[in-house]
């Protein structure tokens, strides 16, 4: 390979490794969350590494840890590991062409990954920078949940460190960038409505599965206003 | 436990194979405007939900405080630890 080519690599493979980093200690958090929540140490490590999207992990943990019900948890979680499914489209350039490496790879589409390697000029580089994200993210998020679990039984109350602001701040961030379009406001101010209606009348984990009907007004906002229509993937931040 | 490994890996699989591409030219649109409404509405249930009721308390503050963070593009640790110090340090004083 020529030098500048291994130059490129080297500068793409440590920008891959500040976002795994960034992913191992959301890790950690939520090895804590899931620990505080009364999941024990193997099916945390379980989760994160089979599970292996983060928000929807927080999201049935956190269902779990509000009295919700395991198919509520499931409900949830899954809703939001939708979007990854998206990804696939996206991503699929970038991936090998053969079944075998294609159906392993499957497991790493998430939101980094998919981000790292769009951002990438050509295919080659899109999927060195796809695998590398992966591969290290997976090690540095289920690293940290070991952790945090392990730390969580040192901590008798989170809230003391306001973890339970932790959370909901990272959604936050998570959101952020699907605020750009008009749609995207629509959607989420909407959601949010909802979802604070549905609290006190409804189980634990169902007002996020009625907020979904606010994909209809934003959808209608958009047929409206067409420019602007969606967020492009590789300019989300670092998310686990 | 199962079934939620079995089917993020599921939806994971259904994105790279063909079955992906159909979904995106038929439901696309509403796909990519689920995680706005998810996100926002855990954020929602997450910052004000204590065993099923609405509740004002150090949480808001210190989530309000993530996001005027996160609305000067800080970076994702610099958010969680802004929003925790905050609301742990509003429950030292309270």
């Amino acid at each position: 390979m020529d030098p500048a080519g291994d130059d490129a690599r080297r500068r793409r493979r440590r920008d891959c490794l500040v976002v795994s980093l960034a992913v191992g200690v959301i890790g950690v958090t939520f090895g804590v969350f899931a620990e505080a929540a009364g999941f024990d140490l193997p099916r945390i490590v379980v989760m994160s590494a089979l599970v292996f999207t983060g928000a929807s992990q927080f999201a049935a943990v956190g269902v779990i840890d509000d009295g919700g019900t395991g198919g509520a948890a499931v409900g949830s979680a899954l809703l939001l590991a939708t979007r990854n499914a998206l990804y696939g489209p996206v991503v699929r350039k970038s991936l090998p062409d053969s079944t075998l490496p294609r159906l392993g790879a499957a497991h790493l589409v998430i939101d980094e990954t998919t981000a790292m390697a769009v951002a990438q000029p050509d295919r080659r580089s899109g999927w060195d920078a796809f695998w590398f994200t992966g591969v290290t993210l997976w090690i540095c998020w289920n690293l940290g949940s070991l952790a945090g679990a392990a730390l969580g039984a040192v901590l008798s109350t989170p809230e003391t460190w306001g973890l339970d602001a932790a959370f909901p701040a990272i959604f936050v961030a998570l959101l952020a960038t699907h605020l750009r379009t008009p749609a995207g406001r629509v959607a989420a101010i909407v959601a949010a409505v909802i979802a604070l209606g549905a609290v006190p009348v409804t189980a634990a984990g169902v007002p996020i599965l009625l907020a979904v009907v606010a994909v209809l007004p934003a959808l209608y906002v958009r047929h409206r206003r067409p420019s602007g229509s969606a967020v492009p993937p590789g300019e989300s931040g670092p998310q686990p | 436990m199962i079934v939620l490994a079995a089917g993020s890996y599921g939806l994971k699989v259904l994105g790279v194979t063909t079955l992906g591409s159909v979904v995106e030219r038929r439901l696309g649109a509403l796909v990519s405007l689920l995680p706005a409404v998810l996100f926002s509405a855990l954020i929602v249930v997450m910052t004000f939900e204590t065993a099923g009721e609405l509740v004002l308390d150090a949480r808001v503050v210190g989530v309000g405080v993530g996001a005027l963070a996160v609305w000067r593009k800080a970076p994702l640790l610099v958010v969680v630890l802004a929003a925790m110090s905050v609301t742990a340090g509003l429950r030292l004083v309270a």
